[in-house]
């Protein structure tokens, strides 16, 4: 369970990021955060792994604080936290197994992975991951021959071999044509149901956040304006989110798919 | 945890022994050349008292050295002056030869070309001690030598430049019948001028640093000076003179910096 | 004002600025020609100059490799040696000073900037001072020569390193850290592979500079083929410097042609 309590942050130059946003997000959701372009949803993302760390307030996963986890608390709390982004951020000239493999070097003892000499077991798990999302066949290929599509299934496959309870995407489609863009919701979704994964997904349209997530936060201006199911997620509500009517480029469009 | 067997085939695993031979090869090689050389690290830990006694006796620096030295400072300031400018100069010439883009005749560019990387191959302190043979111990061995020594510099880098110049302006000028000279200086000269001031002011900055080593090999300048303080073990000496260059050659490079960001 | 005044004093102003350029080029060189002390051309600068060029047109090809005792490919050998040795000793020294540098690895500006601080420290230094102060710790050779190009190429690589650290894609580290990562495996896993290839194409172009400097190193008693050319110098044997010559220049040349190749190949 990952729990926001009070939760503000305030960046240097004085722009509030998020502006006191109370969450309670359980075991096995698939949520979907919605807002305009700088509403704070990658600052709400990124502040849950704490990539990024909050001004005030608390964050819990799993009763467990991270905002006052120290330094060796908090890279185990963030092993089990998956984060999959918009550019992929994976290291191109390394092999996709590499990439996949560097989703455990939290659970190995430093010297090994500096030395490359991951247990077997781990590489099995990689192995296995990739051929979940159906890549297994470019294990050893450079990751910067494969297609976005491709390598945005490395980097789900890296939070697989990572056995993430959770999973952060930050617009994991934004840089995807629509059929990639299905294939890589099915794969979370999948890995949602399956494992039973708690996923949080950042997401520009709005027609894919009603179609994939079992919940839909709205955030304006750092506030949480909107928190229901699908169903609740009207368009009048959307409206109120966007503060205006939807746009064509905010919506998918079936006829792209 | 998760399942971990495959189904489907699992691809080849591309070997790794050919990265593993490599890096031996070329550890093997660091090996023999300090075993070569007798690089020994013992001889290093032995010695470290020297080294200590060294940095010791190099404190307080002897200020007082700035003083006497400062003519010969100036006078390495005046040889790189001198030196890039001769160098500047010989490389106006040189530098259209060597471009691909400015004369069709292939061989010469070839030619030119492979003297020029040839030229590039001497270091300034090679050419300094036999010029300092041919002409005497004086600031002037060391002034054809930095001369030389620009050539490189300057001609190759305004050759690769001429080279990326953009083709617009030299088809006007073509279109409008201009001659080879006039071509020349009507659509290649603009475009490069602000770019060879910078390498020329670049080489400048290089020379004054190759300018104030040269003394040791008898080419004038402060590093006559530096011959005389080691030879003396005046460590203290040393170390004014180390600081003096530093400054001046950072002073210089800063000017520069400042010139050259103007110029781009 | 009407528009031609402004243009006539906008002209006016240039052509001041221009003999403003003028007048100070003309005093520098003024300054610079008259101080250089002239004490005229040694009056053997034809002779040794003809001997000189005579030795490179019958250069002394018996000089190229004897079996016993001191030769041209033994010195060649050596300088090698020194550049390969020395690279290794600044490779080891400018990846952890390159790192401490780069403004992107450390949190405050501070510290990157007391790394680079270093490493303009070491690049102002002279390999050729370097030497001579290490020949004073152990003593004339090619292993004082061999530290003085460690430490003299150090401040260079080093620069060169931070600057390809900084240009690097902060993503893949920060995807490191989000997966539990400590700052050990964010190097490992995030940024040395990203900048690999660039370490190693600064790396040969320094090595080609360590060519050079290294054959220059025994001019001053620090080992190399320097050490055989400033011996047919003093000793006038012109047509050994000519071999000296012609060797260092196919040897530098070939380090060049390759390195250039490899670099190629890399990025
Ligand atoms: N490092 C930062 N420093 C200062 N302000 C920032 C920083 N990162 C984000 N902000 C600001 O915080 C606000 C929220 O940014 P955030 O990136 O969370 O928005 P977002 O909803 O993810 O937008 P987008 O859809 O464009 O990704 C924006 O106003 C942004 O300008
Ligand atoms: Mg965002």
């Amino acid at each position: 369970m990952i729990e926001l309590n009070d939760v503000s942050k305030v960046y240097s130059n004085g722009v509030k990021g998020l502006d006191d946003v109370n969450l309670k997000i359980n075991k096995g959701e698939f949520v979907s955060i919605v807002g305009l372009s700088g509403a704070g949803k990658s600052t709400l993302l990124r502040s849950i792994n704490r990539l990024i760390d909050i001004s005030s307030g608390d964050i819990k996963i799993d009763e467990k604080s991270i905002t006052s986890a120290s330094e060796k608390q908090l890279r185990l709390i963030r092993r089990d936290i998956g984060m999959i982004f918009q550019s992929f951020n994976l290291v191109k000239r390394s092999s996709v197994l590499r990439n996949v493999l560097s989703g455990r070097v939290a659970y190995n003892n430093t010297l090994r992975t500096l030395l490359n000499l991951f247990p077997q077991k781990d590489v099995d798990l990689a192995l296995k991951a990739l051929e979940r999302v159906n890549i297994l066949d470019k294990a050893y290929t450079r990751s910067s021959e494969l297609s976005g599509g491709q390598q945005q299934r490395v980097s789900i496959a890296r939070t697989l071999a990572q056995e993430a309870k959770i999973i952060l995407a930050d617009e994991p489609t934004a840089s995807l044509d629509p059929v990639t863009t299905k294939q890589v919701m099915d794969d979370l979704k999948k890995i949602n149901t399956e494992d039973d994964v708690t996923v949080i997904i950042n997401l520009h349209f709005v027609d894919l956040a009603k179609e994939y997530s079992t919940r839909i936060v709205g955030l304006q201006a750092g506030k949480v304006v909107f928190d229901g199911t699908p169903e609740e997620a009207t368009p009048e509500v959307f409206e109120e989110i966007y503060g205006r009517s939807l746009k064509e480029d905010e919506l998918l469009g079936e006829e792209n798919l | 945890m998760m399942d971990t067997k495959l189904n489907g085939p699992l691809p080849a695993k591309p070997s790794r022994w050919p990265f593993y031979f490599f890096l031996i090869g070329l550890f093997a090689i660091v090996l023999i050349s300090a075993i070569y050389i007798g690089a020994n690290p013992l001889t290093f830990i032995q010695n470290s008292d020297n080294m200590v006694d060294l940095f010791v006796r190099m404190f307080p620096p002897a200020w007082s050295y700035i003083a006497t030295t400062t003519p010969a400072m100036l006078e390495t300031i005046r040889m790189a002056l001198l030196g890039t400018t001769i160098g500047m100069i010989f490389s106006i010439p040189i530098m259209f030869l060597c471009a691909r883009n400015i004369f069709g005749l292939r061989w010469l560019v070839e030619l030119s070309r492979i003297g020029l990387n040839i030229l590039r191959t001497i270091p300034d302190l090679l050419l300094a001690a036999i010029f300092a043979a041919i002409l005497g111990f004086s600031p002037l061995a060391g002034i054809v030598a930095l001369s030389i020594f620009s050539i490189g510099i300057i001609a190759k880098l305004s050759f690769e430049a001429i080279e990326n110049i953009d083709n617009g302006p030299l088809e006007s000028m073509t279109a409008v019948g201009a001659n080879k000279l006039q071509w020349i200086a009507f659509g290649v000269v603009p475009q490069i001028l602000p770019h060879f001031v910078s390498y020329v002011l670049y080489t400048f900055e290089i020379n004054i640093r190759a300018a104030a080593i040269l003394g040791l090999v008898g080419a004038g300048g402060i590093g006559v000076f530096y011959d005389r303080a080691l030879g003396f073990f005046a460590y203290d000496q040393v170390l004014a003179l180390i600081l003096y260059t530093l400054v001046v050659v950072i002073i210089i490079d800063l000017i520069s910096l400042k010139i050259r960001e103007k110029l781009l | 004002m009407s528009q031609r005044d402004q243009l006539k004093k906008a002209r006016a102003r240039k052509r001041g600025k221009i003999a403003l350029i003028l007048i100070g080029l003309i005093a520098i060189y003024v300054w610079a020609i008259s101080g250089i002390e002239f004490r005229g051309i040694q009056e053997t600068a034809g002779p040794v100059t003809k001997n000189i060029l005579k030795g490179f047109i019958s250069p002394d090809w018996s000089y190229v490799y004897s079996p016993d005792g001191e030769d041209l490919i033994r010195g060649l050998l050596e300088t090698l040696a020194i550049a390969i040795a020395g690279i290794f000793l600044s490779i080891i020294l400018a990846v952890p000073v390159g790192l401490w540098a780069a403004k992107n690895l450390s949190k405050s500006f501070i510290t990157s900037q007391s790394g680079k601080g270093v490493l303009s420290f070491f690049r102002t230094l002279p390999d050729i001072i370097l030497a001579l102060l290490f020949i004073k710790v152990v003593g004339p050779g090619a292993f004082a020569g061999m530290l003085a190009l460690g430490i003299g190429a150090m401040g260079m690589l080093g620069k060169l390193y931070a600057e390809e650290v900084e240009a690097m894609d902060p993503g893949p580290v920060e995807s490191i850290a989000a997966v539990g990562g400590n700052k050990l495996q964010q190097l490992a896993f995030g940024v040395i592979p990203q900048v690999l290839p660039g370490f190693i194409s600064a790396t040969l172009y320094r090595f080609e500079i360590n060519m050079r400097s290294a054959a220059t190193l025994g001019l001053i008693g620090a080992g190399g083929v320097g050490t055989a050319l400033i011996f047919a110098i003093q000793g006038r044997s012109w047509d050994r410097v000519g071999i000296i010559l012609i060797g260092i220049v196919v040897v530098v040349l070939i380090v060049d042609l390759l390195s250039s190749a490899l670099r190629k190949k890399i990025t």
